[in-house]
């Protein structure tokens, strides 16, 4: 079943051109991580999906039209943009009544049990909490919501390396199964690469790479290549070479794995391997990629 | 997830079954309006604080009850007094709980102010407005919410809020005159409260329309502006008020702008009697109210008209909102 469809989907800002006439699709039970350097049209793909904002093109999620359909489509669609949008002013409390409110698939009792595990109080402000805990309690409010479509913008940005971790682990563990779908955009690829089913690279406003994870993990290999074989290996025209505590590593595209094991140590490389791979070589990221669009 | 070239032509955009669920639809509203007392608690706090510290004054001010009841409403002063004097020894009696309806009114209509230059702007500026906007809560639904803070909410404070004021202060009243032997039943008889809380609902309900559009306004300019709300929602009016006066020495939006404010008083009651005496604001008896004329009145309904206008404008703009 399609959650998300887009065809020839397109945003700018003026004269600055965000969504590029991107087409896309993701299945039910998916999950995809939709990475770009800073400025690739992320946020803004999100926020169309979300109905945040006016796009032209033809979108569809979950059947409906995001922009004339945002508070229907809220009723099956979750998101986190970032962890610092939760209200300071509100008590915890609060946030668990006003959602339990006006959210009609919200299960207060599941949320309670999620909270339950941390050690945020009822009582407090969320101005009282710390970061990582204002992002455990956004959890526990979207979790508890029987939601078919949850939307991640930047979820862990600012959060040390347990959080994060224990992040991704109760949406694993405590959320996720085939019936729902999850689209997470982040800078810290290294968190969630284990997490994926899909990978979609975006840049400039366009789609430069869509594919499952399996498709990744059998297209793309990375060689740290034996001194005496890089001539040899570079006649197999790597997409990118990199020089690392004196070896040379090769990054290849759909290049014969026993062919490459006769160069030097084979292995599948990181999404940010490839994402530096792919965009660095593109005119104009030099920029963005020294802003550490990646990690 | 499937590739980019998967997305043909043929690939199913119908809207998938969706599981109905029954949700009242003024329960959203319900939440959202709390949620604005929760986060504005001024909204209650203001008028209660202003009350409890009129009635501390007023319990101090008490100390000088019996000699003047005595002075005022002795029976043999009574039969020599014109009725006149009797009106003025009437409003002798109704200024403080009239006063005290007055300010909460006022402390209510400054609240109300406050609250609609932030309302649309706030949750922009701490991006809170992510978090609502990932709610199953329309945009009308939340506007509505928001507008219902100054139009229905404060209305109802300040009433509720001065008719337990004004009971307190009368009972606190007779307490002291019954302590001090004074003339508490004069004081209960000639006390005309439940007149005046009717004239307090009246009134409270009149102020509220005829300041509809300020409020509407506001909450337009709220979630217009950028930064510098108050600056947005009232300069230009003052700039082209005096524009008009320089440029053509008249000042029609100026005293349009003051009857906005203040001309309530001039459409909603009737400000003489009918010896063409004028009345004191301190009490105003049930027969000098004019709801015919004040809800004929084309200041009121031209206002209506601009409180709509500005409340559907702020409803769209917020569907274009994103954090500041």
């Amino acid at each position: 079943m399609t959650v998300i469809e887009a065809r020839g989907l397109r945003k700018a800002f003026g004269k600055t051109i965000a969504l590029d006439g991107v087409n896309l699709r993701v299945d039910e039970g998916r999950i995809l991580g939709l990475i770009g350097p800073n400025g690739a049209g992320k946020s803004t793909a999100l926020n169309a999906i979300l109905g945040l904002t006016e796009y032209r093109g033809e979108l569809r999620v979950l059947g409906r039209d995001p922009w004339d359909e945002r508070d229907q489509l809220m009723r099956d669609v979750c998101f986190i943009a970032d962890v610092a949008v939760l209200p300071r002013w509100m008590r915890v409390s609060q946030a668990l009544d006003y959602v339990a409110g006006v959210h009609p698939r919200f299960d207060r009792a599941k949320a309670e049990g999620f909270l339950a595990k941390t050690d945020i109080k009822r009582a407090s402000k969320i101005r009282e909490l710390s970061k990582g805990m204002v992002t455990q309690l956004h959890l526990a409010l979207v979790m508890a919501i029987d939601a078919r479509l949850l939307v991640l913008d930047e979820p862990t940005i600012g959060l040390d390396i347990l959080y994060r971790k224990q992040f991704y682990d109760s949406l694993l563990n405590d959320y996720f199964d085939r019936s729902r779908t999850i689209v997470v955009t982040t800078h810290q690829v290294e968190d969630v690469q284990h997490v994926l089913t899909d990978l979609m690279f975006i840049n400039r406003g366009r789609i430069v790479l869509d594919c499952s994870m399996e498709e990744f993990e059998s297209r793309y290999l990375e060689v740290a290549v034996h001194p005496e074989n890089v001539a040899a290996a570079r006649a197999l025209k790597p997409i990118h070479e990199r020089q690392m505590l004196g070896r040379s590593i090769l990054l290849f595209d759909g290049v014969n794995r026993q062919q490459l094991a006769a160069l030097g140590d084979v292995r599948t490389p990181s999404i940010a391997d490839l994402f530096v791979a792919l965009m660095g070589s593109t005119p104009g990221n030099q920029a963005e990629r020294t802003q550490g669009a990646t990690q | 997830m499937n590739s980019q070239s998967n997305a043909g032509p043929d690939s199913p955009l119908d809207a998938q079954a969706v599981a109905p669920v029954v949700l009242s639809p003024t329960r959203p509203l319900y939440w959202s309006v709390r949620r604005e007392v929760w986060e504005n608690r001024s909204i209650y706090v203001a008028p209660l604080a202003i009350a409890a510290v009129y009635l501390l004054s007023f319990a101090i001010s008490v100390i000088w009850l019996p000699n003047n009841m005595r002075e005022v409403w002795m029976p043999h002063t009574m039969r020599e007094m014109a009725a006149l004097k009797v009106t003025d020894s009437l409003i002798g009696l109704a200024m403080p709980y009239s006063h005290a309806a007055m300010l909460i009114g006022l402390i209510a209509f400054l609240v109300g102010i406050f609250y609609s230059l932030e309302a649309l702007h706030g949750e922009r500026r701490d991006r809170s407005i992510l978090f609502w906007k990932s709610l199953p809560v329309s945009d009308l639904t939340t506007v509505l919410s928001k507008a219902a803070i100054p139009l229905v909410v404060l209305p109802l404070i300040v009433f509720a809020v001065t008719v337990v004021l004004q009971q307190i202060m009368r009972l606190l009243s007779i307490a002291v005159l019954v302590m001090n032997g004074g003339a508490a039943a004069t004081l209960w008889n000639r006390l005309p409260l439940s007149e005046m809380e009717l004239v307090t609902l009246y009134g409270t309900a009149v102020i509220v329309l005829w300041h509809a559009p300020i409020y509407c306004w506001f909450l337009l300019v709220s979630g217009w502006a950028r930064r510098a709300v108050f600056l947005w929602a009232v300069v230009p009016w003052l700039a082209i008020a005096a524009m008009e006066n320089i440029a053509f020495h008249t000042s029609f939006l100026g005293s349009m702008l003051q009857a906005r404010l203040l001309g309530f008083t001039e459409a909603a009651f009737d400000l003489t009697d009918k010896n063409g005496v004028a009345i004191d604001p301190h009490f105003i008896p049930l027969e000098q109210l004019a709801p015919g004329r004040f809800l004929s009145s084309p200041t009121l309904w031209a206002g209506l008209i601009f409180a709509g206008a500005c409340f559907a404008a702020a409803v769209r703009l917020r569907r274009y909102r994103e954090p500041l």
